[in-house]
């Protein structure tokens, strides 16, 4: 390669509202539910039927944009988008083009050369169509209409980004406002949370863009930042080649590791928008803005600063802690009933992300309750049990959230305070070991530790180890 | 007595002092319906069985008196573009020839309530787009009057089938005239109510920003209360309205006195027929003598209204019909090659001419590179238009003109010719872009035999006003019944 390229990134991500109704209708929008079973006339588009603004997808909507410094667009509107698929029972869809509830924003990211903010052009509201589900065995396709109409927000960035590390630092970033603001759970996976890549490439200190493709069905930060590497290689093979890259929407396959091309731009539709006459304008007064932005809760970086000061927790452990809205929970209430937040934080950091990993599971996932977290810390606290019984017993938490009190009681655990019982068992230990308490007392120090474990193993792990390091150093 | 003959009020009144049976009445207008159906097709679906069971329970009711409403007990015929649960409901329509809602539309929901026997749905232009009922897929309807005529449309199969006696009253709906001109060419009343007053869930949308369902009778005194029955203000329809007041009724009063009526002169100008101007003009005379201050006064963009109208409505409809895709109800065709293919031919089988080529302008208007020519051009035309009128109601309480330049032509006549089918639109359409309330009244019978009707306009929400004129002028001429000839 003889050029230097730059490349330009530009994102649409879809995000799934966390609201317990749909956007048009007061059908539930529970995910997982049999097919079809959460609809009715308005989101299966029978004729006659009507759409209702579901107002809480406004003040989502607007959560968003004022957590990502955009304007509230006071007077805005649904516009039609028109196109057919069996999936969209209207055959359009009710979304925002000339109007949008939010413009001109952005976030500040942080990358290798300091700050950088990337611009947001706009937020608009909008419904989810159903899913298609293509039967091999019948030659059918079938279509489940339970998400349509689910509330979907559209961000739209400018082409601010250069890189996959500056991408995956944007929609990390994203992902964790709204998370805070309980707008959306952000899920990549189950599609929550939809991540659309527009990339060009330029030679280096171009002023021009070159031609971008999207890319779509990007499911992970590992599937975005591999898409991204592939895509601006393709692209920079083909104008090394003297070829033009061709304006299209490509799909991902994270298997292959390659994209290819769903249509092109000739393939495009006219969606013939215009506004949507069965709904009315909404208008946003400045009153309804203010009561949003007093309700808004903390975010990142507002906690990350009050963890710092209020709990004098280090930099690198506070950012874990607030790496995810759940954890951030999860500390916030275990710390408010054992008052020990740097305890919470290390089994935090610590036990819970080591089976997180373990476990393959998501922080969105955590099931135990800050309750019991805090009881075997108290337990641990008391001196009731030592660090290898509780870390037993965390994992059991873990998984299946019990009492700990309880369990340690049921399975005997607690350490065994009776001295006369450790000076016996510590005597039969040394009985029975002549070879390191010689060792031990020619000045092999270490030969301590065997005892002590012989000791631990005799007494079922139900000791406090310095307890046995000080008899026996007393006895030997 | 022939029951088929009292007014809707005047069979309520009979049925509560228990001289008429619900049933009794129900079989009367089915005897009416028997009779006539053959020649005149006013129905698509005649629910029989539905109205004769749901008769007896409501004379029950009534007998209990747990219902008390003026309409109760009085057989009613619904447009078939207004959903009914469980009662075919097609648009007069290939693609919807065997739907059958799993729900009522609201101003149905609010007939039943008050105990309103439905006893079949009525015939139409296709999806209401027509002026003439000769677009239905189940065959034209024909004017009571006169059988080589038209009935008006879309609604002519309710105003049809009222003339004709077959039911009471009827509901229709109007996007650009559609409950007024067939009213007109009928010879029976009917009102579009200001928008947002009617609410639009389970009316199945032409033209979503104009459409209004409303009333049909032989009287105004009818057509106010059913008005009063039907309107409501309806969460589950976004452009309703939360009125001041739903009542109509009170404006049944046979007074016009210091009244101030204005006549538009651009109403008068070309195009319209000399005999219906002399019809309206003597109305104006009329009032006048009753103590209403009627002047003549220049109302403007008369001439643009038109055009503005197809573009919106076509617009509209070309996105509203998009849903009838053959998936999910409704038609679909027999044999076809992938979803394209079946989109294709389902909708090409299912929709006929006059639909296809709103769909096409429609869909044209919205492209992009034509959006701001069009529709956006549109737009402020009726924002201009609305200007004129909100100018016009300074002056006047209400505007006083004809429904349509001419009286029926006949059968067949219209389709040949779109747009002059078009241009017989200009004095109703205006009142939808500017979602004002208007009301038709027959005054008068041409040399060919057929009525004409007076349309009286008023400011929005104030249908009060309209309905007091109409009255005071009904009681000048009583209600001609059409002459019938089979």
């Amino acid at each position: 390669m003889s050029k230097q390229y730059e490349t330009v990134i530009g994102l649409e991500i879809h995000v799934e509202l966390a609201t317990k109704t749909k956007i048009f209708c007061s059908c539930s929008t529970e995910f997982g539910g049999k097919p079809n079973t959460h609809t009715c006339p308005v989101c299966t588009g029978m004729p006659g039927s009507l759409p209702v603004l579901n107002k809480q997808v406004v003040e989502y909507a607007i959560a968003v944009g004022l957590a990502t410094n955009c304007e509230i667009t006071q007077y805005c509107k649904f516009d039609r988008k028109n196109y057919f698929y069996p999936d969209n029972p209207q055959n359009y869809q009710i979304s925002q083009l000339y109007l949008p509830i939010c413009r001109n924003g952005g976030i500040e990211i942080d990358t290798p050369s300091g700050k950088k903010t990337i611009g947001i052009r706009e937020i608009h509201m909008e419904e989810d169509a159903g899913k298609l589900i293509h039967d091999e065995w019948e030659e059918c396709s079938l279509v489940d209409f339970n998400r349509s109409g689910v509330p979907l927000i559209e961000i739209v960035s400018k082409p601010d980004m250069r890189s996959a590390e500056e991408v995956i630092a944007y929609v990390d970033k994203l992902r964790l406002i709204i998370q805070y603001l309980g707008a959306s759970d952000c899920k990549l996976q189950e599609g929550s949370m939809r991540v659309d890549v527009n990339l060009s490439v330029r030679e280096l200190g171009s002023k021009e863009f070159g031609t971008r493709t999207e890319m779509k069905n990007l499911n992970s930060y590992k599937a975005i930042a591999r898409a991204i590497e592939a895509e601006k290689n393709r692209q920079i093979e083909l104008l090394e080649e003297g070829k033009e890259v061709i304006q299209e929407t490509r799909r991902w396959d994270d298997n292959k590791e390659t994209s290819y091309s769903m249509r092109s731009k000739e393939d495009a539709h006219d969606y013939r928008y215009f506004p949507e006459p069965d709904l009315v304008p909404i208008v946003i007064s400045d009153e309804w803005i203010e009561n949003i932005r007093k309700r808004q809760p903390e975010l990142r970086e507002e906690k990350l600063k009050r963890y710092k000061e209020q709990f004098n927790i280090p930099d690198y452990d506070a950012k874990i802690l607030t790496s995810s809205k759940k954890i951030a929970d999860i500390f916030e209430a275990t710390t408010a009933i054992c008052n020990k937040p740097k305890k919470v934080s290390n089994w935090l950091m610590g036990e819970t992300m080591r089976l997180m990993k373990e476990e393959g599971i998501e922080a969105e996932e955590l099931s135990f309750s800050p309750e019991n977290l805090a009881k075997l810390i108290e337990l641990v606290e008391e001196g009731a049990i030592n660090n290898s019984v509780a870390k037993e017993v965390f994992e059991i938490i873990f998984k299946e959230d019990i009492d700990p009190k309880k369990y340690v009681e049921e399975k005997g655990l607690k350490i065994v305070k009776d001295e006369g019982l450790l000076i016996k068992t510590i005597k039969e230990v040394i009985e029975e070991n002549p070879k390191s308490v010689e060792d031990y007392r020619g000045g092999k120090k270490k030969a301590i530790g065997f005892l002590v474990g012989q000791t631990m193993k005799k007494m079922k792990g139900k000791a406090d180890p310095s307890m046995i390091n000080k008899i026996l150093k007393e006895l030997l | 007595m022939d029951i088929t003959r009292l007014t809707a009020i005047e069979l309520g009144k009979k049925i509560k002092s228990k001289e008429v049976g619900v049933v009794e009445a129900i079989k009367a207008s089915l005897e009416k319906i028997e009779k006539y159906e053959q020649e005149f097709n006013c129905y698509v679906t005649i629910d029989k069985e539905g109205a004769l069971k749901r008769g007896e329970e409501i004379q029950k009711l009534i007998d209990e008196g747990t219902l008390d409403s003026p309409l109760a007990g009085v057989p009613v015929a619904i447009k078939d573009n207004i959903c009914t649960k469980g009662l075919r409901t097609t648009c007069s329509s290939k693609i919807l020839s065997n739907f059958k809602p799993t729900y009522n539309a609201e101003a149905v929901i609010n007939l039943e309530k008050a105990g309103a026997v439905i006893i079949g749905k009525t015939n139409m232009d296709e999806f209401a787009m027509g002026s003439t009922t000769e677009t239905s897929a189940f065959g034209e309807t024909k004017n009571p009057w006169n059988k080589e005529h038209v009935p008006g449309g879309s609604s002519g199969g309710s105003c049809a089938a009222v003339a004709l006696e077959e039911c009471f009253y009827a509901l229709g709906s109007d996007t650009g005239g559609s409950i007024r001109q067939p009213s007109s060419f009928c010879g029976v009343v009917g009102i579009k109510p200001t928008y947002g007053t009617v609410s639009r869930y389970g009316l199945i949308a032409y033209g979503s920003s104009l459409d209004q369902i409303g009333p049909i009778a032989r009287s105004v005194e009818d057509c106010a209360n059913i008005l009063e029955i039907i309107s409501s203000f309806d969460v589950k329809d976004s452009t309703s309205i939360k009125r001041e007041e739903y009542d109509f009724t009170s404006a049944l009063v046979d007074d016009v006195k210091g009244m101030k009526i204005g006549i538009p002169t651009d109403y008068f100008k070309e195009g319209i027929d000399e005999e219906v101007k002399k019809a309206i003009l003597k109305a104006a005379k009329t009032l006048e003598e009753k103590g209403a201050i009627v002047e003549e006064f220049e109302l403007g963009l008369v001439d643009y209204a038109i055009y503005a109208y197809y573009v919106i409505a076509s617009a509209e409809a070309s996105s509203n019909l998009a849903r009838f895709d053959g998936v999910k109800y409704g038609y679909r065709t027999k044999d076809y090659e992938n979803l394209n293919d079946m989109y294709k031919r389902t909708r090409s089988e299912g929709f006929g001419t006059e639909v296809k080529r709103r769909i096409m302008l429609g869909s044209f208007v919205l492209s992009s590179g034509y959006y701001d020519a069009y529709y956006l051009k549109a737009l402020k035309v009726k924002a201009l238009i609305k200007e004129e009128f909100n100018k016009a109601f300074k002056k006047y309480d209400v505007i006083l003109g004809p429904v349509a330049p001419t009286t029926a032509p006949k059968l067949g006549e219209s389709l040949s010719d779109p747009i002059k089918m078009y241009l017989g639109d200009i004095y109703t359409v205006s009142i939808n872009l500017a979602g004002l309330p208007a009301i038709s009244v027959p005054c008068g019978i041409d040399s060919k035999g057929l009525p004409i009707g007076l349309q009286l306009i008023g400011d929005c929400f104030k249908e009060k006003n309209i309905i007091r004129a109409a009255y005071a002028y009904e009681k000048t001429r009583p209600y001609i019944r059409p002459t019938i000839n089979i």
